[in-house]
């Protein structure tokens, strides 16, 4: 149950866990790079460390987990209309890649020979 | 209700400006915690789509260049006198950051406690780390600057849209940490003058309206080293 006004203790033990947790998932997170996994493999991982660091920072040492749900739909909700905007410009993103390659790139002669 | 007190009631209703007041309050509390950090919760919403719209428009241009990106991993190698370590400057700057939302969190622990002196000192750890890591960062765009000859139109080593996407993210994030330094700096001088025990009857939410400041900067910073220097 979330406490009346908001007001947070908790026992210091849970901080020290998500601290080391941190700790280590950076280490992970550093971990991917220092090895050079490359591809899917690379992105996939650094996906998974960065929402579980994320996750705990504000689940734990932002008090999230304990607050009402009003307040965390309010919060976390929105956030999500931003998986939209970057699907969009993902997609324009590539549409500007594949415009300067037959523009501008070794093809742009064969598609649109020099008059 | 009866009719009769409804009619009443509504007939007390203030117009004007403070009707304006009187119908946006309507006396109905959404979130049940103080004011204050309801306010700073919906202050960092707004942060968030703002990171956001940076991350994305690096993501834009890095997608659309057609010009190889510059290989993060080897323009943050720093080397201590022998082989250059990938990226361990930020690595560093990342472990400064975590200690510091760590002691924060202790902080504002302590401060529930009332344990002036313990909370005092750990947001002035707070403080300090989150200086050190504004001072690394100086150092990073010195040596990117001065050394890589990375400009916001251009660089050495790749697509030209690098040195813009990089300065932009990480200086504004910079100057959001600098701001909270300052921030925890006046905080904690208030816990330690006893400005709280004196004019808010000894309540330090406070103390945890400035750690969700704090821990929202952490939180940025784990998205930026994962999208800007890892990927």
């Amino acid at each position: 149950m979330a406490q009346s006004e908001g007001h947070q203790q908790h026992p210091l033990g849970i901080y020290f866990w998500v601290w080391g947790l941190l700790f280590v998932l950076s280490g992970f997170s550093y971990g991917v790079d220092y090895f050079q996994l490359e591809g899917m493999l690379r992105w996939s991982l650094i996906l998974l460390f960065m929402f579980l660091k994320a996750g705990f920072i504000v689940a734990v040492f932002m008090h999230m987990a304990w607050e009402r749900l009003a307040l965390i739909y309010a919060i976390l909700v929105p956030p999500l209309c931003l998986t939209v905007f970057i699907g969009l410009m993902a997609i324009e993103g590539d549409y500007t890649f594949l415009t300067r390659l037959a523009a501008f790139g070794p093809a742009a002669e064969i598609i649109a020979p020099h008059q | 209700m009866t009719h009769e007190a409804m009619a009443g009631t509504v007939t007390a209703i203030p117009i004007g400006n403070l009707g304006v007041v009187a119908d946006v309050s309507g006396d109905k509390q959404a979130f049940q915690v103080p004011w204050g950090k309801a306010m700073m919760w919906i202050f960092l919403l707004s942060d968030t789509f703002i990171f956001s719209c940076f991350l994305i428009s690096y993501m834009t241009v890095r997608i659309s260049t057609t010009v190889p990106w510059p290989n993060p991993s080897e323009v943050f190698a720093l080397s201590f006198g022998g082989e250059p370590i990938p990226l361990i400057l930020i690595a560093i700057m990342t472990f400064v950051l975590i200690t510091s939302s760590g002691t924060m969190a202790l902080a504002v622990n302590f401060g529930y406690r009332k344990n002036k002196k313990v909370t005092v000192l750990l947001m002035m750890a707070t403080a300090l780390l989150g200086a050190t890591f504004v001072s690394m960062q100086a150092f990073e765009w010195t040596k990117l600057i001065m050394e890589e000859g990375v400009r916001p139109w251009g660089n050495p080593m790749g697509a030209a849209q690098f040195g813009a996407s990089f300065f932009m993210i990480t200086g504004f994030h910079g100057m959001h940490v600098t701001a909270g330094v300052i921030y925890l700096s006046i905080i904690a001088y208030r816990v330690g003058s006893g400005f709280y025990d004196r004019n808010k009857g000894g309540n330090y939410e406070t103390v945890e309206i400035a750690g969700l400041y704090w821990h929202f900067v952490d939180l940025v910073w784990v998205f930026i080293f994962a999208f800007f220097y890892l990927w």
